[in-house]
């Protein structure tokens, strides 16, 4: 459809126009064995009606980032440092009151599993009433009137019978556009999506995909998208994040994240992967090694003791010193730009084919 | 759910049977004369053949048993009178019917149960929602601290503590007696005090534990956190969503602990010398009265069987995932 | 785009000739259902497979796609024997298996080995590494040259795993390595067949390209034959040189890897491909059909009758209820790929005129609201 790019456009504008803003953002649980830097000193920006993917492994910090922003994390043992700023309000700071007003009203979220996220003893129709009412001050008549046109809205047949029945009457698809009707029902300006279609079929995948972007179409909802999977997030996503070990490690739009990757870690995640337009007979390149400990990260890059590319970079600078990701489309990585490139175009590229 | 409730008081029923079968035969089948038993000391031969007579022991096994399960359904005449419905048999020792003992012993059980009930379940359940409510902090400490040390306490242990300050240094209060609730209410209540309060410390702190910990558990499910996500507040998702998932292993633990508590308090009856059920199912075992044994351990049986379908009904209730299966 | 149709046309077919290992006709399982009042009795069953056709070649690679309750994992199970079916048969190299009892198993089980899922519940925790891989070979009384323990420490350096590693157990282990573990210990008997059910479907996207590639070079090297069982399309094409797709209990269409991924037939087919999203690393990526399908696929205890699909596709008709389509090589497709559809597609994923929307919500709000029953009367 559109021509191939050699180079990122214009970058990312930053701080500007955002509507939700984490700058330096530090997640720290203390456990029995220490203490876990879940989120690293992250920072990124996402627009009034855009979609932010978020895109990394398990430990990567992407949940635990999205679960803070709400305030949903276990607050004795978990210390947080950095700003959130949603919409000019300061969010790390607000007291619990003023979050129960934000969280379902202006930011909403939606889970992996829908089936251990919809609570078993209460309708569906009850549970997507019940924020309604709260923000909304609603009755219980105009509530239960307006879970049913939620409900219609995200494709559930007989949405005035349905309304009655519980989480487990409903198939998985449905249980997800049921939880899709319950983070829309006060028409939030934000929407955190956690891998919301991981649980599903492929099949339903795809039409719970495309429901998202035509429901974001309609809502005007801002939404970050929260997976493990690249495909998806091509799909879904207007601008990337690329999270390694609680830390952003590439940012850019999906079209520049995935068509031009600048940083080794995605150049491992896009080169592992199998694709249905891929080249059979090319192996798949594996990322060596595994994920890192969160409780005691590498030094330096974290992601450099799986990186085969740290040869290339002068010194011991990868294990020494931590790279920092600029402002708008960048890489956290010590290789220079020029380097990257090269090293995209003559050793990554042709594994893509 | 009518279908379900209806197959499982058929299966209880067979239940019964069994286990009536299980315990006839095993009694039974012990090589031990009963009538000599039931004689006393100084017994003549024909003595114990007009008691084997009389109590039908001189009949073919099948047959007693025959008579036996006859007499707990209709009815069944003795040489000292008519044993009406539930007959569970004559005592060797005191010649009266089992079940007329045994409802003699029932209202004191009963009424130590559900005084000790009211109490242990207010504080515990009360307690150990606090604690979960209030994770970490001191006030859960507290609770877990006090509701540990309590828990491994023991009722023949506080009782004596606890009657030898109130009773025979201070005479504060009576020792604990029984008196029919509906002859005074008031005397029945003063009466039984000491114990429920010494029973319900126990239990208490086991009901603190379990409430606390179940809550906890409950807090951490992924639907409790979507709640908190749509913006309920702590209170209401503490209340409606967790509290409701606890109810499950709560209610499960009541119907155990009622059950074994209706089939008679052995301890707490002795501690406090209150005549009640397991005070007779002891003796009984311990003068080898079988016909009473037996009886009160069938007794047990039923409390155990209705209160599992009880348990099972509540489960309905609770979940509707169970309701609706 | 057609280019690349010519290049594997030769290698496509070779899969249906060579020497057949296993052969399934007819294969099925139902799990039955109790209930009814006052006695419970069977009510009904769970048709978890019902009458799959499958063949395996020696040293061949089959992959077996589906989505959830198509029935894949129990057809692995039942052609490992860990479930008994309920009808049809099953031979390994010419002898019957279906209901072959323990001991007439024993020569066969050593040679067809099972790599299950979940790499954290498939290993004892309480036997180190060695014991666990040694254990088929005590089972099975296999001494190899060298002893068990020389032998095991060749396994582990052949999945590639420090042979140190020998008495550590399996909660040392990353979730890729203990994937590793299973590998081995499912290599340790020198099996001709290795049923693999998502093996890397519980792993990170990083460590499932080592697995695969480790399976791969399994295969390749060891000349073992592989049913690989998984929901990832894009994996079994990776691994596969066939691929059976599975659709509440049947195989719905078979055929070389070329074949079902760029010229497929069924609806479903069409459906499933459509909807694995996919990584836009290049302007080519972009070019494929959209399909949506309507709702979940129905319960395996009242399956549709006729075709099974029909109550999701687009093309059905009164056809389509009352006979069900014969799993048959259709005109115009290779040797050896067959499909169960009395309409089906054109063979090509390119992008239609218009496309299938089956959902209502997105009919909905993609239409505007101009409700029109379009594409469904098509085709005949």
């Amino acid at each position: 459809m559109t021509t191939l790019t050699k180079t990122e456009d214009a970058p990312n504008p930053t701080g500007s126009d955002a509507f939700l803003s984490v700058r330096d953002l530090r997640v720290q649980f203390s456990t029995e064995d220490g203490i876990v830097k879940a989120v690293d000193g992250l920072s990124f920006d996402v627009e009034r009606g855009k979609t932010l993917g978020i895109v990394g492994e398990s430990g990567s910090g992407k949940s635990v980032t999205n679960l803070t922003i709400l305030g949903l994390h276990s607050t004795q043992t978990t210390s947080i440092d950095g700003e959130i700023v949603l919409d000019g309000k300061e969010l790390i700071t607000a007291g619990e009151k003023e979050m129960e007003k934000i969280r379902g009203n202006k930011a909403a979220m939606i889970f992996q599993d829908p089936l251990t996220a919809l609570s078993p003893y209460y309708t569906v129709g009850r549970q997507i009433a019940e924020p309604y009412m709260k923000h909304t001050g609603a009755s219980k008549k105009e509530a239960r009137q307006r879970a049913i046109e939620m409900l219609a809205k995200v494709g559930i047949p007989q949405p005035q019978t349905r309304v009655d029945d519980y989480p487990h009457q409903f198939s998985g698809g449905m249980r997800q556009r049921a939880m899709i009707a319950m983070a829309l029902v006060c028409d939030p300006d934000l929407l955190i999506a956690d891998e919301p279609t991981t649980a599903l079929d492929v099949t339903v995948q795809a039409q719970i995909l495309d429901l998202l972007k035509d429901l974001q179409q309609e809502f005007g909802s801002a939404i970050i998208f929260i997976t493990h999977d690249l495909g998806v997030i091509s799909d879904m996503a207007d601008d990337l994040l690329v999270m390694y070990s609680g830390r952003a490690v590439e940012r850019g739009t999906v079209r520049e994240v995935l068509r031009n990757p600048q940083h080794p870690y995605t150049w491992g995640l896009l080169s592992s992967m199998p694709r249905l337009g891929g080249d059979t007979a090319q192996a798949l390149t594996p990322i060596p090694g595994s994920p890192p400990s969160l409780l005691n990260p590498p030094s330096g890059c974290p992601f450099h003791p799986r990186c085969t590319f740290t040869g290339e970079v002068t010194g011991n600078r990868c294990a020494e010193e931590r790279p920092t990701l600029g402002v708008g489309r960048a890489s956290a990585c010590h290789l220079t730009a020029e380097q990257k490139q090269t090293i995209f175009i003559d050793k990554i590229q042709p594994r893509l084919r | 759910m009518l279908q379900f409730l209806i197959r499982r008081l058929i299966g209880a029923v067979v239940i019964m049977f069994l286990i009536g079968a299980f315990t006839f035969f095993l009694f039974y089948a012990v090589p031990q004369d009963f009538a000599a038993l039931s004689c006393g000391k100084n017994c003549s031969p024909e003595n114990i053949a007009v008691i084997r007579e009389n109590l039908g022991l001189d009949q073919p096994i099948t047959t007693q048993f025959w008579n036996f399960m006859v007499g707990i359904v209709a009815g069944r005449d003795f040489a000292v009178g008519h044993c009406p419905a539930p007959c569970l048999g004559v005592s060797f020792k005191t010649g009266d019917f089992v079940w007329e003992s045994i409802m003699d012993r029932f209202p004191l059980t009963l009424s130590l149960t559900i005084g000790g009930l009211i109490i242990f379940l207010l504080f515990g359940l009360g307690t150990g929602m606090l604690a979960a409510w209030k994770r970490g902090t001191v006030v859960d400490k507290i609770a877990s601290g006090a509701s540990i040390v309590l828990s491994s306490f023991q009722i023949y242990l506080l009782g004596p503590i606890v009657l030898g300050i109130l009773v025979y240094q201070t005479g504060w209060m009576e020792n604990p007696k029984y008196v029919p609730f509906t002859e005074d209410p008031a005397a029945w209540f003063i009466g039984l005090l000491i114990p429920w309060v010494v029973m319900a410390t126990i239990f208490t702190a086991q009901y603190t534990r379990m409430a606390r910990s179940t809550m906890i558990e409950q807090l951490q499910e992924e639907h409790v956190r979507t709640a908190r996500a749509k913006g309920m507040s702590r209170k209401y998702v503490f209340f409606r969503y967790a509290w409701r998932g606890s109810l499950i292993p709560i209610v499960t633990i009541i119907g155990m602990d009622l059950s074994s508590l209706l089939a008679g308090g052995v301890v707490t009856e002795f501690t406090f010398d209150l005549a009640g059920l397991g005070r007779l199912a002891v003796e009984s075992s311990v003068t080898k009265d079988l016909p009473l044994t037996m009886g009160a351990m069938l007794f047990g049986a039923f409390f155990i069987l209705i209160l599992n379908i009880l348990v099972d009904i509540a489960y309905a209730f609770i979940d509707p995932r169970v309701r609706l299966s | 785009m057609s280019d690349n149709l010519t290049l594997p046309e030769q290698q496509g077919a070779t899969g249906t000739s060579v020497e057949t290992l296993l052969e399934v006709e007819g294969l099925t399982k139902h799990f039955p259902i109790y209930g009814g009042f006052p006695i419970k009795r069977k009510v009904g069953a769970v048709q978890a497979v019902d009458g799959v056709d499958l063949t395996v070649g020696v040293g061949e690679s089959v992959g077996l796609v589906g989505e959830s309750g198509c029935g894949k994992s129990t057809t692995g199970r039942l052609i490992t024997r860990l479930l008994e079916p309920t009808g049809g048969k099953i031979s390994y190299a010419g002898q019957d298996i279906t209901h072959a009892s323990r001991r007439q198993l024993a020569p066969v089980r050593s040679e067809i080995q099972m790599i299950f899922q979940d790499p954290y519940s498939s290993l004892n925790p309480r036997q180190t590494v060695g014991t666990i891989i040694k254990s088929p070979m005590e089972v099975n009384g296999i001494n190899p040259e060298g002893g068990r323990e020389k032998k095991v420490r060749e396994l582990l350096e052949l999945v590639g795993l420090n042979p140190e590693h020998y008495n550590r157990f399996p909660h040392e282990f990353s979730g890729g390595q203990r994937q590793r573990i299973g590998v081995a210990r499912a290599l340790a008997l020198n099996p001709k067949l290795i049923v693999a059910d998502e093996p890397v479907s519980a792993l990170d996207v990083s460590i499932q390209a080592q697995v695969v590639n480790l399976l791969q070079k399994v295969q390749e090297e060891m000349g073992i034959a592989f049913l690989f069982i998984a929901h990832d399309l894009a994996v079994v094409r990776h691994f596969s040189q066939r691929v059976a797709v599975m659709y509440l209990g049947k195989v719905v269409e078979v055929g070389d890897r070329d074949s079902i991924y760029n010229r497929p037939r069924h609806p479903y087919t069409h459906a499933l491909l459509s909807a694995v999203p996919e990584v836009a690393v290049d302007d080519e990526a972009d070019d494929k059909e959209r399909i949506r399908l309507a709702g979940d696929v129905p319960s395996p205890i009242h399956p549709p009758s006729g075709c099974r699909f029909r109550t999701r596709c687009w093309k059905a008709q009164d056809k389509c209820a009352s006979e069900e389509p014969p799993l048959i090589q259709l005109s115009g497709n290779r040797e050896g790929h067959l499909t169960a559809c009395h309409f089906p597609e054109d063979p090509t994923t390119e992008p239609r005129a218009e496309d299938v929307v089956m959902d209502p919500a997105l009919k909905a709000l993609e239409d505007g609201e101009t409700e029109e029953p379009a594409a469904k009367t098509a085709g005949d």
